[in-house]
C-alpha cells in the first residue's frame, strides 16, 4: 500500500518534469506525427523511379515497344546510351540498370531464333537492383510475346500458379512502413526517455535526495517505468488511430488493444533497458553513445528491417535477447495478420521475462551507480 | 575624498538581463586602477556578470564598458586587449582542464598566448615554482585541492605577464591555509608587478578588509564604493559585515538580528549519531581515513574543512548514500544500513547542491515530500501550509523552484528537509552563496529547531562565523579528523585569537607531520620576466591552433570511454550490420498442403524444398492449419497442391497452384513472390521437356542478367562499403559535437572568450584530433572489411583514402556546427542523431540511388555529402574504380568543408550570454 502510494506520487512528479520540458514535448509530438508520416511514406522499398538505359542497336519496332514499356512511378524515363558510354555510366552509378538490345533483334525474334538480350545491373543497389531484375524480366518477355502475338508466359505455363500475398495483398509499402516507424518509436523513444531521466537526477543530485527518504530503489525505478511507459503508450496509440489509420489510411485489421497491451509489456522491458543503461553511464554523454551502440543494433536486427530467417544463425540466437525481435513478431501477427492472444502468449512471455532481468540488474545496481555519477 | 585618478574600467549605465532576470540594472562605476579593487556582496546579486563584461567574456547587452582605456564594445580591441588581460571565472578550476597535467595546463595557457616555445618553459618553471606548485607538475588538475586549484588558475592566468587580473570568487570553498596563502600570492605578484591592477569579488568580508578600494552590489545595483574605511565610517560600523548589512535596503534586514552564541553541555550518554573509524576508499584514493566522532541529541555539530577533505563523503556515508568501505555508524543506536526505511523517517538531509525539482513549484515540492515521507494523507496540507509559514515563503508558493533566489532556494531546501519532523538533520554546507542577512536567517531557524525541538544538527560550512555559533566543531582536512572540541577550547588549545587562526594552527601542524608540501612557494623573488609576450593580432596563428591540437588530443587519450566507443564501437557496429542486414533469401520456412499425393506434386515438393533458398516444415492437415501457420508467422509461404494435379499436368490441363505469402514486410514479399515465381516456372519448363508434356513456347527471346560488380548477388559486398560512410559520419559527428558543448557546460569554453584565440583557430585546433581518430577508425574499418568479411578493395585505395578524409572533416564539421548552436550535451546529442540518421539512410542512396527519390528526398540527397562518398566508397570497393573515376564525388565532399567552417564561425559565438 506504502509502495503503491509513493510509486504514484513519484510517477506523477516525473509526468509534471516531462509536461516542464518543452523541448522533449516538442521532440515526442514530431516523433510520433510528421516523424511517422515521412518515415512511412518515404522509406519504402518498392520499385521507385529506377534509372533505367538502353543501347538499342536494333532500332526497330520492337525494341521502340520494350523502350515504351518502361514508364514511371517504377521507372524513370529510359534513357538512350551508346554502348561505349555504358561502363562509365555504371561506374558512376547514374544507371541502374542498363538494357542491351543488339542488333537484328526484332529480325531473328521472329526468324525464331531466340536471340540473347542484356540487361546489365548495378549490383550494389540492393534492393533495387532485385526488385527491379524481376519487374524487367516480365516486361521485357511480356512484350516480346505481344509483338509475336502470344500470351504472357505466366498465361501459357504447364501449371497455372497464382502467386498471392496474404494481410497486405498490394505489398504496400506504407502499410508497413507506418506501423515500423510507430514500433521504431516506441523502443527508441522509452529508451532515451528513463536513460536521460535517471541520469538527469543523478547530475542534479535529486536521486541522493530520494535514496535519503524511506523509499527504495524498487518505487523509484517502478515509478519511472510506468510515467515514462505511460507517455509513450499513450502518444503510440494516439498515433496509431490519428496518423496511420486516419492520415496514411492504413487499414489496421488486428485486435488494437491486444497490441496496446504487448506494447505496454514491451515497454516495461524498454524502460528496463533505459534504467540498467542509466546506472551503467557515468554521465550524458556516455549514456547518449552507449544508446546509440545498443538501439541501433536492437532496431536493425529485430527482423522488422530485415527478415530474421535471413541473418546468420549466432545474430539470430543473439537477438533472441532483444524484447525488439519478439515485439516486431507479435505486432506483425496481431496487426497485419489478425493473430490473437493464443497465437501470441509465447513473445508476451518472453518479453516479460527480459523485461524482469534487466529490471533485477538495475535494481542491484542503482545504489552502486549513484555514486559513481560525474559531471 | 576621492584619492584614485586612474581607472582600469569604467562602466556607464550598464544593465544586463537573463531572461526575465535583471542581472545589472544601469551601473556606473568607476574602477581604480594599480591596486586591489574589490566586488562584495551575496551570491547571485550580479558579480560575476560584472567581472565578466570587463573581461569581455560576457557580450555588453546594454550600455559601456571601457578597460585599459578602450572600448570593449569593439571586436579588435577586445582581441588585442585580452593578452592584457587575465580572468579567472567562479568555480574551484572550471577554466582548467581537469584531466591535463598542472604542466600541461600552464602550458596550454601559454601557447594561446603565443609564446615561443623556450620562453614558454621558461615562464612556466618560473610561475609553477613561485607558487609552489613545480613538485606537482605531472598531476592531473583534477587531483589537486581546492586551494591548489586555485594557484593552478593564478598560474594560467599569469604566464602572460598581464596588466589587469580578474578573480572572481578565487577563495570560495578552499581551506583557511590555503586562502591565506593565496592571498599571500597575490600580493608578492603584485609587488614585482608594479601597476598591475586586481579585480575581486568575494563573499569574505575579512578578506575585503583588506582591499584598497570596494564596490558594495547588491541586486544588480552599486549601493556603496570606496575604501574599506570610508564605508565603515559612511555607516558607523566597527567591521565590514556590519556596514554591509546596513547598506542593505531596510525590508531586506528586517527582522534581522545579532547572533549571540550560548554553549551548552550534553548528556554523556545520549548520542544521536556515532561514528566510528568511518573509512572510504575510491580506487586508490582515500577519501575518508578513519573518522570517528559522537554527536548528542541536540546538539549542533559543525564540520569544518576545505573542498574535497572529505566532508560531503563522509556525510553521505552517514545517510547510506555510499556504503563506507571500513568503519560503522549508527544512528540512535541503530547501524545506518541501505535497507532501513525506519531510520530514514528520522533523518532529514540537504546535500550541497540545490537538489529539488526545480521544475515543481515550492508548494509541489513540499507535497511530494511530505507524501513520500509518509505523512498521513489529512495532514499534510496543515504541515506544507505550515512551513511555508515557519520559512516565510508564501510569496514564493507557486514559484517554480528552479526560479527562485539563492537565498530563499536554501530555505526551501531546508523547510524540505524536516518536512516530516526528522529528529537529525544533515545539512551539507547550506549557506554557501547565501548573503549574511538570509544566512543569519537561516541559523536562527536552525537554532529554534535544536534548542526547542531537539533536533540534532550536523552542519558543514565554510565559515568561521557560523563555526563558532556551533555547539562542537570538528575540523577536516584530507580525509582525517584534525581536532574536534567546543570551538572556545580548540582556539584555546592553540593560543590562537580567532577560530580561523586555530584551524590554520591545526592545518599546518597536520601538513608537516605528514610531510606533505601543501604547495609551499619558494621565497626568493625570482626574476621579472622580461619581455611582454608578442601576441600580435594576426587573424590565425598556428602557435595557438596547435595549442588546441595538443589539448584536445590530450583530452581523447585520457578518455578511454570516448576512444572505445570511436574505434570499437564503430567496428562492432560494422560487424553487426554488415552480418545482420542481409536481404538474401535464405532457409524461408514454407509448407505445403498436398492434396494430391502423386508423385508430381511430391516431386514439385522437392525441387523447392531442394533449393537453398526455402526450409519445408510440417506438412498442415487441411487449410485451416495451413493459415493459422502463415497467420502466427512460423511459415512465411504456403503452397496448396490441388487434388488431380498430377493427372492434370500429365494431360496437359494446367492443374491451378496455390502459393500464399507473407505480405506484412512487403519487400521480403516481392522478393519472395520472384524468388517463388521463378522456381516454379523453371521446374515445370523442364520437366515439360523432359516428359514431353504439351509445352506451348514460353519465350521468343533469351533474356540475360548480368550482375555487375557482384555476381552471386549477395548482400554482403553491397553492404560493407555501405556501412563504412554511416559510420564515419555517426560517430565522428557525435563525438566532436559534445567535444565543443561540453567545454560550454564545463566552463572551459571562458578561455575562448577571454585569450586571443580566433574562431577559427579554435575550430580547427579541436577538430584535427577528432579527425585523426575518424581515420583511425576508417583504416580499421577497411582492415575488418578485407580480413574478416573478405570483401578486396578493387580499385585505389589511396583515393578511397583520400575520400575519407575529405569525409571525415566534413563529418567533424558538420559535429562543429550542431555544437556552435546547441548550448547543452543532451541538446547536441539528439540534434545529430536526428540530423545525421535519417537523412543518411533514407536520402543518400543507401538502398536505392538519390535520383530515384521523389524531389524534396532527391534534394536533400545532392545536398548530402553522405551521397557522394556512398559513391567513392562503392565505386573503390565493389567497382575497381580510381581518382579519375571519382574526381567529381570528390570535389562535391570538400566544397562542404568551407560552407561548414563558415557556418560554425559565423554561428559560435566568440563571446558568452
Amino acid at each position: 500500500m506504502r509502495t503503491l502510494h509513493n510509486i504514484m506520487q513519484l510517477g506523477v512528479k516525473e509526468l509534471r518534469s516531462l509536461w516542464h520540458d518543452k523541448v522533449l514535448l516538442g521532440l515526442i509530438v514530431f516523433m510520433f506525427t510528421a516523424g511517422i508520416y515521412t518515415g512511412a511514406t518515404s522509406s519504402s522499398l518498392e520499385l521507385h523511379n529506377a534509372p533505367v538505359a538502353f543501347i538499342d542497336e536494333d532500332r526497330s519496332t520492337l525494341s521502340a515497344r520494350i523502350r515504351q514499356a518502361f514508364y514511371e512511378p517504377s521507372f524513370s524515363p529510359p534513357e538512350l546510351i551508346s554502348s561505349s558510354e555504358a561502363g562509365r555510366e555504371l561506374d558512376n552509378g547514374r544507371y541502374t540498370f542498363i538494357i542491351d538490345i543488339p542488333p537484328d533483334f526484332e529480325h531473328n525474334v521472329l526468324a525464331g531464333r531466340n536471340p540473347d538480350i542484356q540487361v546489365d545491373i548495378d549490383a550494389t543497389m540492393m534492393t533495387q537492383a532485385f526488385i527491379g531484375a524481376g519487374y524487367i524480366g516480365s516486361i521485357i518477355s511480356d512484350e516480346i510475346n505481344g509483338h509475336v502475338g502470344r500470351a504472357p508466359a505466366s498465361v501459357a505455363a504447364p501449371v497455372n500458379f497464382v502467386v498471392r500475398a496474404l494481410f497486405n495483398p498490394n505489398l504496400n509499402g506504407i502499410w508497413f512502413g507506418g506501423i515500423m516507424e510507430i514500433m521504431t518509436n516506441i523502443t527508441m523513444l522509452s529508451i532515451i526517455l528513463t536513460g536521460a531521466a535517471l541520469i538527469r537526477e543523478r547530475e542534479h543530485g535529486t536521486i541522493e535526495h530520494l535514496l535519503v527518504m524511506p523509499l527504495t530503489p524498487f518505487e523509484i525505478m517502478a515509478a519511472k517505468i510506468w510515467a515514462n511507459g505511460l507517455v509513450v503508450l499513450f502518444s503510440a496509440a494516439v498515433s496509431l488511430f490519428l496518423v496511420v489509420e486516419g492520415f496514411l489510411g492504413v487499414p489496421i485489421k488486428g485486435f488494437v488493444p491486444l497490441f496496446l497491451f504487448g506494447a505496454m509489456l514491451h515497454l516495461f522491458s524498454t524502460t528496463s533497458i533505459g534504467i540498467f543503461l542509466g546506472t551503467v553511464a557515468r554521465s550524458m554523454p556516455q549514456l547518449g553513445l552507449l544508446i546509440i551502440l545498443i538501439v541501433l543494433p536492437m532496431q536493425l536486427l529485430s527482423g522488422g528491417m530485415t527478415p530474421r530467417e535471413s541473418m546468420p544463425e549466432i545474430v539470430q540466437q543473439f537477438m533472441l535477447l532483444s524484447p525488439t525481435t519478439y515485439f516486431v513478431k507479435f505486432s506483425q501477427t496481431i496487426l497485419y495478420r489478425g493473430g490473437g492472444l493464443s497465437v501470441v502468449w509465447p513473445q508476451f512471455a518472453a518479453i516479460t521475462a527480459i523485461g524482469a532481468v534487466f529490471f533485477t540488474i538495475a535494481l542491484l545496481r542503482f545504489r552502486k551507480s549513484i555514486s559513481q555519477t560525474q559531471i | 575624498m576621492n584619492t584614485f585618478t586612474a581607472y582600469t574600467a569604467r562602466l556607464v549605465s550598464l544593465s544586463h538581463r537573463y531572461g526575465k532576470i535583471l542581472a545589472l540594472d544601469g551601473v556606473n562605476l568607476d574602477i581604480p586602477s594599480g591596486c586591489m579593487a574589490g566586488l562584495i556582496g551575496p551570491d547571485g546579486v550580479g558579480k560575476s556578470t560584472l567581472l565578466g563584461l570587463v573581461a569581455g567574456a560576457v557580450a555588453i547587452q546594454d550600455g559601456g564598458v571601457s578597460v585599459l582605456d578602450g572600448d570593449m564594445r569593439n571586436a579588435a580591441f577586445r582581441r588585442q586587449v585580452s593578452s592584457r588581460i587575465a580572468y579567472m571565472p567562479q568555480g574551484l578550476g572550471r577554466n582548467l582542464y581537469l584531466t591535463l597535467s598542472v604542466e600541461e595546463n600552464v602550458d596550454f595557457f601559454g601557447r594561446l598566448f603565443g609564446l615561443p616555445k623556450a620562453e614558454r618553459k621558461l615562464r612556466i618553471r618560473e610561475v609553477l615554482e613561485s607558487t609552489g606548485l613545480l613538485p606537482f607538475s605531472d598531476r592531473p588538475a583534477g587531483k589537486l585541492s581546492g586551494g591548489m586549484k586555485q594557484k593552478l588558475g593564478l598560474c594560467c592566468a599569469l604566464i602572460h605577464e598581464p596588466d589587469l587580473l580578474i578573480l572572481d570568487e578565487p577563495t570560495t570553498g578552499v581551506d583557511p591555509l590555503s586562502r591565506r596563502q593565496f592571498w599571500e600570492l597575490i600580493g608578492r605578484i603584485r609587488r614585482r608587478h608594479q601597476g598591475l591592477s586586481v579585480m575581486v569579488a568575494t563573499a569574505y568580508m575579512d578578506e575585503a578588509e583588506q582591499f584598497d578600494w570596494l564596490a558594495a552590489i547588491d541586486d544588480g545595483r552599486v549601493i556603496a564604493a570606496g575604501t574599506p574605511a570610508e564605508l565603515k565610517g559612511n555607516t558607523g560600523c566597527m567591521t565590514l559585515e556590519e556596514a554591509f548589512i546596513k547598506l542593505l535596503p531596510e525590508e531586506k534586514t528586517a527582522g534581522h538580528k545579532t547572533f549571540l552564541t550560548i554553549n551548552r553541555s550534553f548528556p554523556e550518554n545520549d548520542d544521536a549519531i556515532v561514528a566510528e573509524g568511518l573509512t572510504m576508499r575510491f580506487g586508490e584514493f582515500t577519501a575518508v581515513d578513519h573518522v570517528s566522532f559522537r554527536i548528542a541529541r541536540g546538539e549542533i555539530f559543525g564540520f569544518l574543512g576545505s573542498n574535497g577533505c572529505g566532508k560531503t563523503t563522509t556525510m553521505k556515508m552517514l545517510t547510506g548514500l555510499l556504503p563506507a568501505t571500513e568503519g560503522r555508524a549508527t544512528l540512535f543506536g541503530t547501524a545506518v544500513d541501505n535497507g532501513s526505511l525506519e531510520v530514514r523517517k528520522h533523518v532529514g538531509y540537504m546535500s550541497q547542491s540545490f537538489s529539488l525539482y526545480s521544475e515543481l513549484s515550492v508548494e509541489q515540492n513540499l507535497n511530494l515530500h511530505a507524501n513520500l515521507f509518509g505523512l498521513e494523507k489529512p495532514e499534510i496540507p496543515g504541515r506544507v501550509a505550515g512551513l511555508i509559514k515557519q520559512f516565510d515563503l508564501s510569496e514564493f508558493g507557486g514559484t517554480l523552484a528552479g526560479e527562485l533566489p539563492m537565498g530563499i532556494r536554501q530555505r526551501l531546501s531546508l523547510a524540505v528537509g524536516v518536512v516530516h519532523n526528522p529528529e537529525i538533520l544533515i545539512l551539507d554546507e547550506p549557506t554557501s552563496g547565501v548573503d549574511p542577512v538570509a544566512r543569519d536567517r537561516f541559523w536562527s531557524i536552525l537554532v529554534d529547531l535544536s534548542r526547542n525541538q531537539g533536533v540534532t544538527i550536523f552542519i558543514s560550512t565554510h565559515f568561521m562565523n557560523e563555526a563558532e555559533r556551533c555547539d562542537r566543531i570538528s575540523l577536516m582536512h584530507a580525509g582525517r579528523v584534525l581536532a574536534c572540541g567546543v570551538p572556545a577550547a580548540l582556539v584555546a588549545a592553540k593560543g590562537a585569537s580567532s577560530l580561523e587562526e586555530a584551524f590554520i594552527a591545526f592545518l599546518e601542524e597536520a601538513s608537516t607531520e605528514k610531510g606533505e608540501d601543501h604547495g609551499k612557494e619558494t621565497t626568493t623573488e625570482t626574476s621579472i620576466m622580461e619581455s611582454r609576450p608578442a601576441t600580435g593580432n594576426s587573424f590565425f596563428s598556428l602557435r595557438r591552433c596547435i595549442g588546441y591540437v595538443r589539448r584536445e588530443s590530450l583530452e581523447i587519450l585520457r578518455d578511454p570511454v570516448r576512444l572505445v566507443f570511436a574505434l570499437g564501437g564503430s567496428l562492432l557496429l560494422m560487424l553487426i550490420l554488415g552480418l545482420g542486414i542481409t536481404f538474401d533469401i535464405r532457409n524461408v520456412a514454407f509448407a505445403v498442403l498436398d492434396m494430391d499425393r502423386s508423385p508430381e506434386s511430391r516431386d514439385y515438393i522437392d525441387a523447392i524444398a531442394g533449393s537453398n533458398y526455402f526450409l519445408q516444415h510440417e506438412p498442415p492437415s487441411g487449410p485451416t492449419e495451413l493459415f493459422e501457420r502463415l497467420k502466427n508467422g512460423e511459415l512465411k509461404l504456403g503452397i496448396e497442391v490441388p487434388q488431380g494435379f498430377g493427372k492434370d499436368l500429365r494431360r496437359g490441363r494446367r492443374p491451378e497452384v496455390a502459393i500464399w505469402i507473407d505480405g506484412a514486410m512487403p519487400f521480403f514479399g516481392e522478393t519472395l513472390k520472384g524468388y517463388v515465381s521463378g522456381i516454379t516456372l523453371n521446374y515445370y519448363e523442364n520437366l515439360a521437356v523432359r516428359n514431353g508434356y504439351p509445352l506451348p513456347k514460353l519465350s521468343s527471346a533469351n533474356i540475360i542478367f548480368r550482375y555487375r560488380y557482384n555476381q552471386d548477388f549477395r548482400s554482403l559486398p553491397a553492404m560493407v562499403p555501405a556501412v563504412i560512410p554511416l559510420l564515419l559520419l555517426f560517430i565522428p559527428s557525435i563525438l566532436m559535437a559534445l567535444g565543443i558543448v561540453r567545454e560550454k557546460e564545463l566552463g572551459s569554453i571562458t578561455n575562448l572568450y577571454v585569450t586571443p584565440v580566433t574562431r577559427l583557430e579554435f575550430l580547427l585546433g579541436k577538430q584535427i584530433p577528432y579527425v585523426v581518430v575518424g581515420m583511425l577508425s576508417y583504416f580499421f574499418m577497411v582492415l575488418l572489411a578485407v580480413t574478416f568479411f573478405h570483401i578486396p578493395v578493387k580499385g585505389s585505395f589511396l583515393t578511397l583514402t583520400v575520400g575519407a578524409l575529405l569525409f571525415v572533416v566534413v563529418t567533424t564539421g558538420f559535429g562543429q556546427l550542431v555544437s556552435s548552436f546547441t548550448s547543452t550535451q543532451i541538446a547536441a546529442l539528439a540534434c545529430t542523431a536526428f540530423m545525421t540518421l535519417i537523412p543518411a539512410v533514407r536520402f543518400c542512396g543507401f538502398t536505392q540511388p538519390v535520383s530515384s527519390l521523389d524531389p524534396i528526398g532527391a534534394t536533400i540527397g545532392n545536398f548530402y555529402p553522405v551521397t557522394y562518398f556512398l559513391l567513392i566508397s562503392r565505386g573503390v570497393f565493389s567497382k575497381g574504380l580510381g581518382f579519375a573515376d571519382l574526381f567529381h564525388s570528390l570535389g562535391a565532399i570538400a566544397l562542404f568543408i568551407p560552407v561548414l567552417t563558415f557556418l560554425s564561425m559565423s554561428l559560435l559565438k566568440k563571446q558568452g550570454r
